[in-house]
């Protein structure tokens, strides 16, 4: 199991490597100069000089490219353009704000979609399948931003339950840390509860087909426990899966879902870097999002061969 | 047991209730402000901070004359190439330093010196400065700038502790420490600066609020929702489109004026290749252009009518319009005829707009206007950062971009159409003007700068390397229980005499 692990982490160094050439590349590619968006609307030329040099973005590009790698092996993923606050300092700042929304998220979807799939497979056919597909289908259409404006106006402004946006660290004010996130994460939550929903009654109804299930029934297993303990536990494997994966969608989500609400998390500050050319804080916040998006899929891989004695013999 | 109960439901109530006695103001801001520090500072939501944080040399009234704060009184010799200010004694930074000529003289040459200062080119006239008492400096001047003393009401101006500058260097944004109002408690990036009331702040006696927090949101349905729903208690730069909304909410109080501000199109004359097209060579045809334009209505349509129509660098109810060029009124046939006598009946432009939504559909209507003079525009929408470069690479042919203006007239025209501006993106060069508002910045007589400036206006608008459209308001929306806001037209907000109840 550990030299599994090893492994998988071994792999992904050359991973890494690719996505941080395509972090650096791909917006040195981008049209608008950093400094000309830095030096204000004045735009001194004196001021403009310092900046290029300070920045080294008179350099060629690959030089600067291994600057800037050089420097984050060794732990320094440089200085915002924009604030001057070390890169690394923002994005410890930043990455617990959108854990907690991603967190919050999944819990909704999760407690929304699964007990919906598994009923829409039992109930299959049936008015309940019905409503939970139509459920779904909206929930997958409905745009995040336009979802989470009709929830400010309704929840915050007209019924004053909610506050409008913000956010409060969790352990400086757990209520109103809650309070502030609980309509950007059903927001969020709520299209990839859609999904699970789906995939869940999907792998439910090839389960609930298969011989064993046939068997346990003929032997007199309750139906209950025919379909959480024989038929779930098997369903649940590609459903581990998707949550993973889903977790990439998640953080993508967040992005809108941060500036509607004006979550001051990873989207928001992603966002605004691209906005700014803050190339520093782009790049570092592209390889600490791939670096967690590997870690997620080898969760899931071990969560796989946990759940599934089988895929043991095959490590 | 039921005392004992009755007490601590005392003690604990009133714990409760004392943040209740300090009255917390929360401002909603468009964007996050960038680095806290005056001299590196280039946001226009960063000087809304600073009004709170740092005082200046010296400020404007709601007419952008010129006022005392820091300094009580100022004199410019003869020639105008000296100027000695008084300054105000008992004056504290928030870290105890106390304000004196020693500290503007380090204040204007850190401003001057430091790698990172943003501030030099608006400080380039300043030969030198020293202190000639313990209270009284004398700037000295390379030629005579009468513009200073603007520059001085902002950035420029603001007084920084000069022992925390000195600390801190280039890093002081993350602690600013300055003489203003409120001192600076904390901050996080892109969600909130919180302030607190300076007590020993020299005008505290007329600072009500006792804890200012500022919240950027940059969605201006989600900044008015946060308003409505008690989130916020004030917010700057309403959208237009939402007055109708704040006037019927019976919670809510609003108040506007006219920005210092333009709004303009910037036409290719001479940067690069691509001004050679007949819109860059030919004035004929970009005064077809301004004519083909219902300006009246583009207000009334995009901006509610909170806008004003205008066809110069100020406004038309600022005292240095040129009254003898009034804002055209639309003329289709004299567009036309100007067109013909270019000798063009159709001509093809690509405008290059920024892409967000109130542009674009001021562009769309102003594109539909011109096409019937014979203009075939097409727009290009662009991200704002991408739109800046192209136009100062001069890849545009026509660019609409704003400026959010500056107190004195200078600032609004000279660095954009003298020759060696340094905004001069058209790369438009005329002696003539460049004669005109270089002696604009040395007379220190308003009535002589006056008549310098009608002449070049004149000029301009015959030339018109700068397509004025018009200005924006500045709208401002708050809780009734905000009293006392007092707009000016620099967009900033003082909180001298603005209190909050309920």
């Amino acid at each position: 199991m550990y030299t599994y692990i090893g492994k998988r982490l071994l792999l992904a160094i050359p991973t890494l490597i690719i996505i941080s050439i395509f972090a650096f590349s791909l917006q040195k590619l981008l049209p608008g100069d950093p400094i000309l968006a830095m030096a204000g609307e004045e735009r001194d030329p004196q001021v403009i000089e310092f900046l290029r040099d300070k920045y080294r973005l008179n350099d060629p590009v690959v030089y600067q490219y291994f600057y800037w790698i050089g420097a984050v092996v060794q732990g320094d993923f440089g200085i915002s353009l924009r604030t001057n606050q070390p890169v690394l300092s923002l994005i410890a700042e930043k990455l617990p704000v959108t854990i907690q929304l991603a967190i919050m998220a999944m819990i909704f979807a999760l407690a929304i979609g699964v007990p919906i799939g598994i009923l829409a497979a039992v109930k299959k056919n049936t008015w309940i399948d019905y409503v939970a597909n139509i459920v779904a289908l909206s929930g997958l259409s409905v745009p995040n931003f336009w979802m989470g404006i009709m929830l400010i106006l309704l929840v915050s402004v007209k019924l004053g339950w909610l506050p409008a946006s913000g956010y409060e660290p969790f352990f400086s004010d757990p209520v109103r840390s809650l309070q502030t996130m609980i309509m950007p994460a059903f927001v969020l939550g709520l299209a990839l509860a859609a999904t699970l929903m789906r995939h869940t009654r999907s792998s439910m109804l090839s389960v609930l087909r298969s011989d064993y299930i046939r068997t346990a029934r003929a032997k007199g297993v309750s139906e209950q426990a025919v379909i959480l303990q024989h038929s779930f536990r098997n369903a649940l494997l590609p459903i581990v899966t998707l949550t993973a994966l889903l977790f990439g969608e998640l953080l993508a989500g967040a992005v809108l879902t941060e500036q509607i609400f004006t979550i001051p998390g990873f989207g928001k500050l992603i966002v605004d870097a691209v906005f700014n050319r803050d190339y520093a804080v782009v790049q570092g916040v592209v390889l600490c999002t791939a670096i967690g998006f590997i870690l997620m899929n080898l969760v899931a891989d071990v969560l796989y061969v946990l759940l599934n004695p089988r895929m043991r013999a095959a490590l | 047991m039921k005392t004992a109960r009755f007490i601590a439901t005392l003690v604990v109530g009133a714990i409760l209730a004392f943040p209740a006695f300090a009255t917390e103001l929360k401002i909603g801001l468009q964007d996050d402000a960038d680095v806290l520090d005056p001299a590196q500072s280039r946001t226009f939501v960063g000087r809304i901070v600073y009004t709170a944080l740092c005082d200046k040399l010296v400020d404007v009234n709601q007419k952008l004359d010129i006022v005392p704060q820091l300094a009580t009184d100022w004199k410019w010799s003869e020639d105008g190439t000296e100027l000695v200010m008084d300054l105000r004694q008992g004056v504290t930074f928030h870290d105890g330093t106390p304000f004196n000529a020693a500290a503007v003289v380090a204040n204007i040459e850190r401003s001057k010196t430091l790698p990172e200062s943003r501030r030099k080119s608006e400080l380039t006239s300043v030969k030198t400065v020293e202190a000639i008492g313990d209270y009284q400096v004398r700037f000295t001047l390379n030629s005579p700038d009468v513009t200073l003393l603007a520059q001085l009401s902002d950035r420029a101006g603001m007084m920084v502790s000069p022992k925390a500058a000195a600390e801190m260097g280039a890093n002081f944004g993350n602690k600013p420490i300055c003489s203003g109002p409120f001192k600076f408690v904390e901050r996080v990036q892109q969600d909130r600066i919180v302030l607190e009331k300076f007590p020993q702040y020299w005008n505290a006696a007329n600072i009500f609020i006792d804890k200012l927090t500022f919240l950027p949101i940059p969605d201006t349905t989600v900044r008015l929702a946060n308003l409505q729903s008690g989130d916020l208690d004030m917010l700057e730069r309403l959208a237009a489109s939402d007055l109708d909304a704040v006037k019927s909410d019976s919670s809510l109080n609003y108040a506007d004026t006219i920005n210092i501000g333009y709004m303009a199109l910037y036409a290719n004359i001479a940067n690069g290749p691509r001004a050679d097209n007949p819109f860059g060579k030919d004035k004929r045809l970009r005064q077809a252009f301004s004519l083909a334009i219902d300006r009246e209505a583009v207000n009334q349509v995009v901006y509610e009518g909170t806008s004003v129509a205008g066809n110069q660098p100020y406004a038309p109810n600022s005292p240095w319009f040129d009254k003898d060029i009034p804002v055209p009124a639309r003329d289709v046939e004299k567009a036309k005829a100007l067109m013909k006598e270019a000798g063009h009946e159709k001509l093809d432009i690509e405008l290059q707009v920024p892409n967000n939504p109130v542009a674009m559909q001021m562009m769309q209507i102003i594109q539909s206007m011109v096409a019937e003079a014979g203009f075939n525009v097409t727009l290009k929408a662009t991200e704002f950062a991408t739109l800046l470069s192209e136009q100062t690479a001069g890849n545009y042919q026509l660019s609409r971009s704003d400026w959010s203006g500056r107190v004195d007239p200078d600032g609004n025209l000279h660095q954009f159409v003298t020759c060696k501006g340094g905004i001069n993106d058209v790369k438009y060069c005329n002696p003539e003007v460049d004669a005109l508002l270089n002696d604009a910045r040395k007379s220190t007589d308003n009535a002589v700068r006056k008549q310098k400036y009608d002449a070049a206006a004149k000029i301009l608008n015959d030339d018109m390397p700068v397509i004025y459209l018009g200005h924006q308001s500045y709208i401002w929306a708050f809780k009734k229980g905000v009293t006392g806001f007092v707009p000016y037209p620099d967009g900033m907000i003082r909180l001298q005499g603005v209190k909050k109840s309920g």
